[in-house]
């Protein structure tokens, strides 16, 4: 049987957007809003990666002079807070804002207007740093301001506060995305796709977004600390006063070592896929990878202390977690098993996506080697603060994040857009920057072992530094200019690439099962499913449910274990309070840092946006008991 | 056309509800993960204060008061007296009762009223200003963050209030007053470890 024609029209009437500029601010379409989100955080790599060239150009030769030292601090503070911050995480979590409902066939995500609050907030923290870095209040204490150096004694001005209120920024607004993500994924499973059931991609994403629920509080809280001791005088961590700077440490690492795994986490849901595609054959140890997420999630949270081992901790303390970080190393080579054999027993097809994936599998093999080096507290005390670090956790980030993520969008952009990149472009672009990050990076081991310190605007000759540092800022230019090709492929790709049709790949999930790009709706029908690959399982015709209101936004409701339908809940629709409530919160978190005014007029102002929010719309109401309709 | 596939229509869900209560909602999830969030919060902070108290030689500090007991004590009987009302609201919602989630959700927002008075005076009696030194600071942050969540809250039951008061009620609003007190709950159940971290820990060691 094919689809009903009228239904779906009628569904499109219903799903329609306002037209125009009203319809950009109020949509709670989570495609559109996700693909904003992977557009702005793209720019943003583009940018923080312009300022990366700009630091190696500058560190191409010794004893240059062109940046200032202030001016270097400046820039890599930028590019780190903006790497971490503003494009990794989020980005992470907007693939999932996009694919997530997809990959379970449902029609949006469980709180819409979350949904679009998070990205407008998320936007107001862009604007944020970049604005006053244009007015030249560049934070400029590296991605993690360390007090007392960015306390209120030694760092004067605003810089450090523009850095503490675009934390609180995003981290908001990546809570919300997490809570979004977490509950779309526990309630609106499809009919069938049970815990065990579920692909590693969606297991992936919710392990990262229960991660990032229960680690970004922490950040949230220091920065707000943080502030305070600026702006309003409290002593956290000033040792005069009974502070202590280590508990900024121990906050900021509680936080900041899982963030690793929270961005690397949805990446290894990236390859789960992309490697059972291209392998045309399905995943080898599924509960097993299903597993090892699980602990990499579990461990990541004990590490923390692992940043610390400079700082002085107690000695058994030290051993206990040179041990348990050495450790995470299992499950993520289980997992990077799993991988390998699934491409051993299939098919493999070497597309673009999976090109990426076998990039990435070289790239942080070699950060994980170099991780478990630092690992060891004895080591790490030689190599903190030099350049093996540089190029560990780029290793790690690029590698282990970034490639997938490049794999990722080359696999999903014809589902986005209906049309194929170039596969030619792809691989010119691929070859130029896996190459150019090796060249780029690998040289930095050695300038570690070699002892050139992190963090420093120049050096001196006659080190035996210079050729080294030399490639490095070849191999990043390389590097950078594969990311161009990449970049006007995909755009050119949009108006002149193939058509793809609904499956190019032939892939196992759900999303493919429908049009591309997806209508707003996503499906017409409830998918029913009876595997972790149902669209392989099922062929040739997919088992479908009716029965959703075709006339108003109705989602379906199921279980949290066994996903057995519940009940039809209805779903919101375009607002514009998401982007006022933003900007509630916008002036409040900026103006905060130049009044104490700002808090009860900016707490005003959200309880009236909050209110015109929940404010349960008219006619909304159903009446009768429970479970008789209206 | 949208779905490339031949399908098979297998079921139908129209008969299902279009509501249901308690975990079985949806929205009951969503507050859980604000819960869980906040919660997290809390249990940094309190881990910052017993972080601190172990770094200092004394505590609270030399020259240092102790917090004072009984506009503490006051608030922590009223807001526990608050949490009965919380309980029966949210079992006249579960039974669908319109008028008893209107009149109960309106006494909750008196509650929460009430409840900043001693809460104000709490403030003013604990003895040290958050600029005077780290213990100081971390004794405010714990009660600056859980007042927000008593505001919070009583915007919440006012709002609820006045829309309870003015609309007819169905499913959705009763599960709506539902999540608002388990809300209240965590409020309620959040204050009691920091009640004895602020009031209690100091006069322990
Ligand atoms: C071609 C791409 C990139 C190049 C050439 C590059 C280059 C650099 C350079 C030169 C530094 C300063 C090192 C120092 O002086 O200590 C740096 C720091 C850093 N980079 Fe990158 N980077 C690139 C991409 C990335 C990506 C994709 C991420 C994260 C996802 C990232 C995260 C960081 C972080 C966190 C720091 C540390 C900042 C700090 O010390 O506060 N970088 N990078
Ligand atoms: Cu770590």
């Amino acid at each position: 049987m094919t689809p009903d024609q009228g239904q779906h029209d009628q569904l499109a009437a219903t799903w329609r957007d306002p037209p125009g500029l009203w319809g950009f601010l109020v949509t709670v379409d989570h495609k559109r809003i996700a693909a904003r989100y992977i557009v702005t955080a793209l720019l943003l790599l583009f940018l923080a990666g312009m300022l990366a060239l700009d630091m190696r150009w500058q560190l191409s030769v010794p004893e240059n002079t062109r940046m200032s030292p202030q001016l270097y601090n400046e820039s890599f503070s930028l590019h780190g807070s903006t790497m971490l911050f503003l494009v990794s995480v989020p980005i992470m979590e907007a693939m999932a804002m996009w694919l997530v409902p997809l990959m379970l066939g449902a029609r949006n995500m469980a709180f819409p207007r979350l949904g679009a609050f998070s990205f407008w907030l998320y936007l107001g923290g862009v604007l944020t740093l970049w604005i006053a870095h244009a007015m030249d209040i560049t934070p400029d204490l590296g991605w993690f301001e360390y007090p007392p150096l960015a306390g209120p004694n030694y760092s004067p001005g605003h810089r450090a506060d523009i850095w503490a209120q675009m934390i609180t920024f995003t981290e908001v607004a990546a809570l919300c995305a997490s809570v979004n993500v977490t509950v779309t994924i526990l309630k609106m499973r499809p009919p069938g796709m049970t815990l065990a059931r579920m692909p590693v991609f969606l297991w992936a994403m919710l392990i990262a977004s229960i991660m990032t629920i229960l680690s970004m509080p922490a950040i949230m809280l220091v920065t707000s600390m943080l502030i305070s001791d600026r702006l309003v005088s409290t002593h956290f961590f000033s040792a005069a006063a009974g502070g202590d700077v280590v508990l900024f440490q121990h906050l900021f690492w509680f936080f900041g070592h899982p963030e690793v795994y929270i961005i690397f986490i949805p990446a290894t849901g990236f390859v789960s896929a992309i490697v059972e595609t291209f392998s045309r054959h399905r995943l080898f140890g599924h509960s097993v990878i299903v597993l090892s997420i699980i602990s990499i999630g579990a461990l990541a949270f004990g590490l923390w202390v692992h940043h610390m081992f400079a700082v002085g901790l107690p000695r058994l303390g030290n051993d206990f977690y040179t041990a348990a970080s050495m450790a995470i190393a299992l499950p993520a080579g289980l997992q990077i098993f799993c991988w390998i054999a699934t491409i051993w027993s299939g098919r493999p097809r070497l597309d673009t996506p999976m090109l990426w994936m076998l990039a990435f599998f070289a790239t942080f093999v070699i950060g994980g080697l170099s991780g478990v080096m630092t690992a060891s507290a004895a080591l790490n005390l030689q190599l903190t603060d030099t350049y093996f670090i540089v190029a560990h956790f780029h290793y790690v980030l690029v590698g282990g994040a970034l490639f997938p993520l490049f794999g990722a969008f080359c696999y999903w952009y014809p589902k986005a857009t209906g049309r194929l990149m170039s596969e030619r472009w792809g691989k010119v672009a691929l070859a130029a920057i896996v190459g150019g990050f090796n060249l780029g990076f690998f040289p930095m081991h050695l300038l570690g072992l070699l002892g050139m310190p992190r963090r420093v605007y120049t050096y001196p000759a006659g080190m035996g530094w210079d050729l080294l540092n030399q490639i490095a800022t070849a191999g990043s230019v390389i590097s950078v200019l594969g990311g161009l090709v990449f970049v006007a492929n995909a755009i050119i790709s949009y108006w002149r690439g193939a058509p793809s049709g609904p499956d190019p790949w032939q892939g196992s999930t759900l999303e493919w099962a429908t049009g591309s790009p997806p209508p707003p709706w996503n499906m017409d029908y409830i998918p029913v499913v009876h595997s972790a690959a149902p669209l392989w399982d099922d062929e040739p015709r997919l088992p479908v449910m009716q029965g959703l209101a075709n006339d108003h936004r109705e989602v379906l409701i199921t279980s949290v274990t066994d996903s057995a339908p519940i009940y039809r809940h209805k779903s919101s629709g375009p607002s514009i309070w998401p982007v006022i409530a933003a900007l509630a919160v916008s002036v409040m978190f900026i103006a905060s840092i130049f009044t104490a005014w700002a808090v009860p007029i900016g707490t005003a102002l959200i309880g009236v946006a909050l209110t015109g929010w929940f404010w349960p719309q008219r006619g909304r109401a159903t009446t009768g008991p429970l479970g008789v309709r209206s | 056309m949208n779905s490339p596939r031949e399908i098979e229509i297998v079921g139908n869900v129209a008969d299902l509800p279009t509501s249901a209560s308690g975990p079985r909602h949806l929205v009951w999830w969503g507050n859980i993960g604000f819960m869980v969030i906040e919660g997290t919060g809390f249990a940094l902070a309190a881990a910052a204060y017993l972080y601190l108290m172990t770094q200092a030689a004394a505590w609270p500090p030399k020259g240092d008061q102790l917090p004072g007991l009984l506009w503490s004590g006051i608030f922590t009987a009223l807001l526990l007296v608050s949490e009965v009302v919380a309980i029966w609201v949210l079992r006249r919602a579960r039974a669908h009762d319109a008028n008893g989630v209107r009149w109960g959700t309106l006494v909750m927002s008196l509650f929460g009223l009430a409840l900043l008075v001693p809460r104000g005076f709490e403030f003013a009696h604990l003895g040290v200003s958050w600029h005077q030194d780290a213990y100081g600071s971390v004794v405010w942050l714990l009660l600056v963050l859980h007042t927000t969540h008593i505001v919070t809250e009583l915007g919440e039951c006012l709002v609820q209030t006045a829309w309870l008061f003015t609309h007819r009620i169905g499913d959705d609003q009763f599960c709506d007053v539902e999540d608002n007190c388990n809300y209240w709950t965590f409020v309620v159940l959040t204050w009691l470890p920091i009640y004895t971290l602020i009031y209690w820990a100091p006069r322990a060691i």
